[in-house]
């Protein structure tokens, strides 16, 4: 049976183009409105994340013994050391619900672009990495009785934030389909975002140690520029990393 | 409907299907048999869009694969032994969630519809991973009706179920196929797919080594000619 072409013909190319778009967004929220919906239910990716994270915190704590000066100097080290540590364990748990019941290939079946996944993806891991740092934040300041309440610090950790989940959840995608999952996500992840890394944790310490603005700003640059990126990577190259 | 010419399937330098030509016709029920390792879940994942072909040409409703893979995926409703179902979200928000993946209009009385077609409204609120194999099942056929495909592909849908769940899966799997739809199953359970396929393929060595309609063999030689096909 030959498809119907005189039934697409009458359709306007704009009308065609904004229903894909639509169709991408409403996959896109339904993505990340299934993430949030069954995260808040069993609540297993926060709560191990989160966990994982405040151990990590409590281990420096206890084995750096320091003064304020050299708390000033390796705080957004010890900060961006458990980022991404706990970004980790999330990341491969998002994936690997998608894989342990094969719905994974339930979200490739749908008809839409598959680009909206991987956004749908990403949107959900930004918001638990985002709530998980929203809670450290604050046990560290108490714990190294620091102030870490300051609005160039929180723009770094969101925009390093963003890049870290951009390429994670590409690579997390590429690694859930391997047997060896668990270790693989971090030999793949950690090389590839360590410029994120490396400006995230120049520009936390800058504004941390008081730094004139014009020294964190090109770590801040280089942060906008590693986001945008590594989002387009992923968004040509998803499509390619979830075939066979 | 589905058109398959010269199939090949690589894994490197392993060659699972060796030039497969395979065609179903509008409102046929296929099944598709053969041992383990013969390429059947292989074959059935090209054509749902999920693996591409190393050579050949797979068309369904008109629609080439894996250029057109768009147009096939909105005709397509997939089940394979795994049920493609989040454990943590109810009946209910899982149909919601892939009906908004496929743009379902009228969204909660198709819900409503396809609950009752597999006897789960009663339990439409109550989270999937409670659910018994069975029970899962049924909502992943569900599931795959959801947006009313031409086209339904079956892989091993029974593997895992008791009796009394196969027996229920088949009264959906009767019902399904009763609405004109065209379906492709794979299985190893001969009995089962006797009663329900209207076409049986053998499929052996990563080619169809034989096919009979129902209706030019007798139920109880079905197990006699799938040994000498694979043979």
């Amino acid at each position: 049976m030959k498809p119907d072409l005189t039934v697409a013909a009458p359709q306007s190319m704009p009308s065609a183009r904004s229903s894909a778009f639509s169709d991408f967004w409403r996959a896109l929220g339904a993505v990340v409105w299934k993430d949030l919906a069954a995260e808040l239910r069993s609540r297993e990716l926060l709560s191990s994340m989160l966990v994982f994270a405040l151990l990590v915190i409590l281990i420096f704590n206890f084995a750096l013994e320091l003064d304020a000066n050299t708390r000033a100097n390796v705080t957004s080290g010890v900060l961006w050391v458990t980022f991404t540590f706990a970004g980790t364990l999330g990341l491969n748990r998002s994936m690997a619900i998608e894989k342990d019941r094969g719905c994974l290939d339930g979200l490739l079946l749908a008809p839409v672009d598959r680009s909206a996944i991987y956004f749908g993806k990403a949107v959900g891991n930004l918001v638990f990495m985002l709530v998980v740092e929203a809670i450290v934040l604050p046990v560290y300041s108490l714990l190294y009785n620091t102030n870490l309440f300051n609005p160039g610090l929180l723009l770094v950790v969101l925009l390093g934030s963003v890049g870290y989940v951009a390429v994670g959840t590409l690579l997390a995608s590429m690694a859930v389909q391997t047997r060896t999952r668990d270790v693989l996500l971090p030999i793949l992840l950690f090389p590839v975002v360590i410029p994120v890394v490396i400006a995230a944790v120049k520009g936390s310490g800058g504004f941390l140690q008081g730094i004139p603005m014009d020294e964190i700003i090109p770590w801040i640059n280089l942060l906008i520029v590693y986001d945008i990126i590594f989002i387009s990577v992923a968004f040509m190259v998803f499509d390619y990393v979830v075939e066979e | 409907m589905i058109v398959v010419n010269k199939l090949v399937k690589r894994f490197g330098l392993k060659t699972v299907l060796r030039g497969l030509d395979f065609r179903v016709e509008p409102g046929e029920f296929v099944a598709l048999l053969g041992p383990n390792g013969a390429g059947k879940t292989t074959f059935l994942r090209i054509l749902a869009s999920l693996s591409r072909p190393t050579l050949g040409e797979v068309s369904i409703a008109g629609y080439r694969l894996p250029a057109q893979a768009g147009p096939v995926r909105r005709r397509l409703g997939v089940v394979s032994h795994l049920p493609l179902l989040y454990g943590d979200l109810t009946a209910e928000e899982n149909l919601r969630f892939y009906g908004r993946m496929y743009g379902v209009p009228e969204l909660n009385r198709r819900i409503g519809e396809v609950l009752e077609l597999v006897g789960l409204a009663g339990r439409r609120r109550d989270l999937v991973r409670t659910f018994s194999r069975g029970m899962q099942q049924r909502l992943a056929i569900g599931r795959a009706v959801l947006h009313d495909p031409e086209v339904m592909l079956f892989d091993e849908p029974h593997t895992g179920l008791d009796q009394d769940a196969c027996n229920m899966l088949d009264n959906v799997l009767r019902e399904v196929a009763s609405r004109g739809r065209t379906v492709v199953m794979t299985s190893h359970d001969l009995a089962r797919t006797a009663d329900l396929a209207s076409r049986f393929d053998v499929l052996s060595r990563g080619s169809i080594a034989a096919s009979t309609h129902r209706d030019e063999i007798e139920p109880n030689q079905l197990l006699a000619y799938y040994r000498d096909a694979i043979q």
